[in-house]
């Protein structure tokens, strides 16, 4: 994955920088040394390392102003970093790059019961949202994988997602206001504790931008009421066919489960020798969960199973107790540790129309002989978005490459059938080349103007999800310092 | 009137236009406040281009009527689940809704406070900038962060943007059974805490309004029949606090009663300005106070509140320091242009909107004025 030259220029002026900034952060709030800016080399898309010039742990939104300002002056790159949990390389530095932390920004401003709101700061994690409000019975909806870790603020720049979207939707959708800091410097606060702001869904923009329009220091999260109950019910069939066409029927029946999430026969075998939960041996496996009471759950699930049934499935086991919702979910939660007992994995994270799962995951087995790589499945097949784990050897030679190969023809695949690169990963430097498969100059164009219009410097995470050509010209290098 | 009959035509008219340009679809929000320039019809982009019922999902050309496209839905016992104003009641117009016109506006209804906006349920976009260039974003499928968001941004932006072509959307199945709780004798404030507690309870209210001139309000139900059953029963032991409800099951009856609330149906042709304020529920009771005897209808458990005022009436003016918004949905072209339709936005923020506007339409051809 290329990167761009980092800028002698900045690289030179490294202690002139690193001294404007501790001039207006506290002293432990500007890492510089080299053995501790390798801490921030990489996220969780380790296969890319490169350590940054220093990187910055503000502590308030009038900090990360001021440290803007600065970059800003300098015409320093800043890559904003929530957790570093991301798969897709977003917070991935350069060495002519400040990385802007917002670890030590996770309070609790304000939680409201009668408006159903709760104000963060953004360096607060996404399980530690739902924390602070569970007790008093409610919850945040969105729940990607990673959510102990994870920040909001990563969460708003990747509008992530989670196993429950199909019913509660994603950040985006649960992101009501937010303040951010422009690149320079320049507080804004756009939306709030009310519904839909006001004007152009600035909003709606920001969530999704991968941290290259501002820096959200604090936001506004929609909260529910937490549902009586949930329980899943497990479906085993011998065909992909079948186990999509029962999604299908599920849906078209009116019931709206708050998951469905399918593995195929390689995931389930793998998770199955690592977890022992249990799942049959079969080609798919659905695990479908329903919400609410006792007797609305039971009437759904009875809904779902009579359509199951006319789908001769080989296995139909719905929980009954607490302990058997836990053993259907065992091996679904486990089956990301169970691939990476078997080698190093890549974790893809395309969407599909729902229709066309079949015929992607005949593809994907007929690819996976081609390059000689195993694949398993896990797929959120309510709203068809794919999670491929690819398994290769980081210690062989020339397998990386090959899985990297293996997972652009994936994802193209994807956009082939309607669908698109990126779910809910975000797209990164990991599909940064492949932008070009699903939009064409002109949809590219009108993205990278709602930039121009934001960090006109291209100073915010500039590197990222556009192709490098595309946007070389605006990224302009060293004449970046402001006069 | 301009009436392009493909996306490739459209875009020629757009790039030969030597000057403002009046994006219409079906009509029925009436002319925009600063309307002027050679109309322009979406009406010939029609028809649906794809629905999927087991994938939830629904494309259509931008000036399919909006009454096409929901009955396709009902068909497969699916719908819009923002449920969609119908403007025609309300502003004394006629023509049909498009499906583009309520991206355009990002009309949504009751159900908003449960499902989200229209901007929650669109998942892609094509559309005509000011340029002339035709633009895609998003797609069909529901789970979609591939580049910029531009799909939210285009919802609500009023044709400023770019001209909408085709929209793709999330939809929902449709429920079997619904039921309306009705409180009277309420205050305003009273109302309010019963509709927070309403929604901060786990049974999915999917509708919750007040009406102070009747002090009647109003919680909604929908589900499968058993489930309302269940709900309905519950929420009133948890609501006893606030009096015994009247239950209507009755599912027109509820229809009907929700369509008043959605269409703001109690002020068509009184002949007040209306007005539509955004702010936190908590926050209504004291801006429904501030408005001393205007006509009011509470939606979105107090979060939407419609007020009907004397024309010419600077309604902003009146209102306590709270954060939210007012917009002028019905008034004289001169009110709107002395008062401005849309709350002015804080100067850092209308910049940024400028700039989009700027870049994606430089000349200056689409609805100019009609945002700011």
């Amino acid at each position: 994955m290329d990167m761009p030259v980092p800028d002698a220029a900045i690289l030179g002026r490294k202690a002139e920088i690193v001294k404007r900034l501790q001039q207006v952060l506290p002293a432990d709030a500007v890492i510089h040394e080299p053995h501790e800016t390798r801490a921030y080399e990489c996220d969780a898309l380790t296969a890319y390392r490169c350590a940054p010039l220093c990187a910055v742990l503000p502590s308030t939104t009038e900090e990360v102003s001021a440290v803007l300002k600065v970059c800003h002056e300098e015409g320093v790159p800043v890559v904003p970093r929530g957790s570093g949990t991301s798969l897709a390389g977003g917070a991935l530095p350069t060495a002519d790059c400040v990385i802007l932390g917002v670890a030590r920004m996770n309070g609790v401003i304000e939680t409201n019961y009668a408006d159903r709101y709760i104000r963060v700061q953004s360096g607060r994690t996404n399980l530690s949202v739902t924390g602070a409000v569970e007790e008093d019975g409610f919850f945040y909806a969105p729940d990607p994988s990673s959510q102990l870790a994870c920040a909001i603020a990563g969460n708003i720049g990747m509008n992530s997602g989670g196993a429950h979207c199909l019913k509660y939707g994603v950040t985006t959708n649960n992101l009501l206001g937010v303040t951010m800091v422009l690149m320079d410097g320049k507080v804004v606060e756009i939306g709030g504790a009310h519904l839909d702001a006001g004007g152009l869904d600035l909003l709606g923009v920001i969530c999704g931008s991968e941290g290259q329009l501002g820096i959200v220091t604090e936001a506004t999260l929609r909260i529910l009421r937490k549902p009586e109950g949930a329980r899943p019910v497990l479906i085993g069939f011998d065909s992909n066919e079948v186990a999509g066409a029962c999604v299908s029927d599920i849906i078209k029946a009116g019931v709206l489960p708050v998951a469905i999430e399918f593995m195929d026969r390689p995931c389930i075998r793998a998770t199955e020798a690592f977890a022992h939960a249990g799942y049959p041996d079969c080609e798919a496996l659905l695990i479908v969960e329903v919400e609410g009471s006792e007797e609305e759950i039971a009437e759904q699930l009875s809904v779902i199973t009579g359509i199951a049934k006319t789908h001769n499935p080989v296995e139909l086991r719905e929980s009954q107790s607490a302990e058997q919702s836990a053993a259907i979910w065992l091996g679904r939660k486990s089956a990301f540790g169970a691939m990476g007992q078997i080698n190093d994995y890549m974790c893809l994270d395309g969407t599909i129309p729902v229709s066309s799962l079949p015929h992607v995951l005949k593809r994907i087995g007929e690819m996976s002989k081609e390059y000689g790589l195993d694949v398993g499945n896990v797929f959120h097949a309510g709203d068809g978005n794919m999670h491929p784990l690819i398994l290769f050897d980081a210690n062989k030679e020339g397998d990386l490459e090959k899985c990297e190969a293996f997972g652009a023809d994936i994802l193209r695949l994807c956009v082939e059938v309607g669908g698109c690169l990126t779910g809910e990963h975000g797209v990164g430097i990991e599909k940064r080349d492949l932008m070009v498969d699903q939009y064409n100059g002109v949809d590219l164009e009108a993205q990278l103007r709602v930039k121009d219009v934001f960090d006109p410097q291209w100073l915010l995470n500039p590197a990222k999800v556009f192709p490098l050509a595309s946007s070389e010209s605006r990224r302009g290098a060293s004449s970046r310092r402001a006069a | 009137m301009l009436k392009p009959k493909d996306e490739a035509e459209l875009s020629e008219i757009v790039k030969g236009a030597e000057g403002p340009l009046w994006i219409e679809g079906g009509g029925t929000r009436g002319p925009g406040p600063a309307t002027n320039g050679v109309r322009l019809s979406t009406a010939g982009l029609s028809g649906i281009t794809l629905y999927e019922p087991g994938a939830l999902t629904l494309v259509a050309k931008a000036g399919t009527p909006l009454a096409e496209v929901e009955a396709a839905l009902a068909e497969e016992n699916q719908r819009l689940a923002f449920e969609p104003m119908d403007h025609r009641g309300l502003l004394g117009t006629s023509g049909e809704p498009t499906i583009g016109g309520v991206v355009a506006a990002n009309v949504s209804g009751p159900r908003r406070i449960q499902v989200g906006a229209a901007r929650d349920a669109l998942i892609g976009v094509r559309f005509v900038d000011g340029r002339g260039d035709v633009v895609k974003n998003g797609g069909r499928v529901m789970k979609n962060v591939t580049g910029y968001d531009l799909v939210k941004l285009m919802a609500g932006s009023f044709g400023t943007l770019g001209v909408l072509t085709e929209v793709s959307f999330k939809v929902l199945p449709k429920t079997p059974a619904s039921a309306t709780l009705a409180f009277g004798g309420l205050s305003v404030e009273r109302a309010v805490s019963l509709l927070s507690a309403a929604l901060g309870s786990p049974f999915e209210v999917t509708g919750a309004a007040h009406l102070p001139g009747e002090a009647r309000t109003l919680v909604r139900i929908e589900g499968f029949e058993a489930s309302v059953d269940y709900r309905v029963g519950r929420l009133s032991e948890v609501l006893a606090g606030f009096g015994a409800p009247q239950v209507e099951r009755d599912p027109e009856a509820v229809a009907e009663v929700w369509r008043g609330v959605r269409d703001a149906s109690m002020f068509a042709g009184n002949g007040q300005d209306v007005w539509r304020i955004s702010v936190k529920p908590s926050d209504a009771p004291a801006v429904v106070a501030a408005l001393g005897g205007a006509e009011v209808l509470m939606d979105w458990g107090g979060g939407l509140v419609w007020a009907g005022v004397a024309p010419g009436t600077d309604l902003r003016a009146m209102l306590p320091s709270v954060k939210g918004h007012a917009t002028l949905v019905r008034g004289a072209a001169e009110t709107h242009g002395a008062l401005g339709t849309f709350h002015p936005e804080p100067a850092p923020l209308a910049a940024i909107s400028a700039g989009l506007r700027a870049k994606f339409d430089p000349r200056g051809v689409l609805n100019p004025g009609r945002m700011g």
